[in-house]
């Protein structure tokens, strides 16, 4: 079963690469995008397993996306993604789920 | 009562891909062990081999502190800041990932082997201005002391990150011994043995074995060997 997750950042440059490694393992299906209201949106119409917060979302922007999107979905699973690349990226969800 | 954790170096994740020879203190890439997953705010302790003239194409990071410590060889350093430079062993190499930076690192030679540690801290504040800094430091400071080669403070010994951590790194005739104060109340010590053999705390330790101490404000340090050299890192054991 493929695990969906939504990767949120606001570098446009790491974004696509998150894209790239998230959806170059068959059990994970990666969306990434730069936008709040776009993530929004998307959790609204898909299945999200795990969020990843990624780079530049300033603390006051983190608590109200946390906030939409656990009022999406109560149980969501919202973790902080470091790095940027694929370093720490498979423990991060690995631990997660 | 100090508490510890040993990691004997064979016991380190492996990943051979040819070109680069990697060690992994902590889980990395497709390394994982869920009992392997920091120490403290250390989260990455890459020990890699890198074949001549080759390296890691431009790739990002963001928010983590990274620290490249060249031990054998040079490394070719370019980064989306405009910095473009050389860090060979005896230098320290820093940058603050912060908001996102892209950068590419290779052996600088064709012919010869680069050995490094990369070092990934988590950050005690996300979303820094990126920015890069290295150093050349003084060699002959570290005979039979821990030289300090980096700090919080700007104008500390060494370079300076976005975290309440330093390093020291020394170099030890046999027999030597001396003990290490912690420089923070709640932060531990990860100590690295790049070379020979050392006892900390009681605990013998072999090239590359790595030792975590915490829950105390210093460690006993013994040098066993004349070629002993050890890299301590003083971390908060906290997660911001």
């Amino acid at each position: 079963m493929q695990t969906t997750i939504l990767y949120i950042g606001r570098n446009t440059e790491i974004t696509t690469v998150m894209n790239r490694l998230l959806n170059a393992r068959p059990e994970w299906k990666g969306i990434c995008v730069c936008s709040d209201d776009e993530a929004i949106e998307i959790c609204q119409t898909n299945e999200i397993d795990l969020v990843l917060l990624g780079n530049g979302i300033d603390a006051a922007c983190e608590k109200a996306l946390r906030a939409r999107l656990t009022g999406i979905k109560t149980e969501l699973k919202i973790i902080q993604h470091y790095g940027g690349g694929s370093g720490l990226l498979y423990g991060e969800i690995m631990t997660a789920l | 009562m100090s508490q510890f954790i040993l990691h004997k170096a064979n016991t380190r994740g492996h990943a051979n891909h040819g070109w680069l020879n990697a060690h992994h203190s902590f889980s990395f890439a497709n390394y994982y062990n869920p009992e392997r997953m920091h120490f403290g705010v250390l989260r990455v302790l890459n020990d890699d081999l890198i074949d001549g003239g080759m390296g890691f194409g431009t790739h990002p990071h963001d928010n983590m502190e990274i620290i490249t410590i060249p031990l054998a060889g040079a490394i070719a350093h370019k980064d989306s800041m405009g910095n473009s430079a050389v860090i060979k062993n005896g230098e320290i190499q820093v940058m603050s990932a912060g908001t996102g930076v892209s950068h590419s690192e290779f052996n600088a030679n064709a012919d010869e082997q680069l050995n490094l540690l990369q070092i990934w801290l988590f950050p005690n504040k996300k979303n820094v201005t990126p920015r890069y800094d290295q150093q050349t430091l003084d060699v002959e400071a570290r005979h039979n002391n821990f030289q300090q080669i980096l700090s919080p403070n700007a104008d500390d010994a060494g370079v300076w990150i976005h975290q309440d951590a330093w390093f020291s790194l020394g170099k030890f005739n046999a027999g030597f011994e001396t003990e290490y104060k912690i420089k923070k109340a709640g932060n531990g010590v990860y100590a690295f043995v790049i070379n020979g053999e050392v006892t900390i705390n009681g605990q013998v330790l072999s090239k590359r074995d790595g030792l975590g101490v915490w829950d105390t404000d210093k460690i006993s340090f013994k040098a066993n060997t004349a070629d002993a050299e050890v890299l301590l890192m003083d971390v908060p054991m906290e997660l911001n």
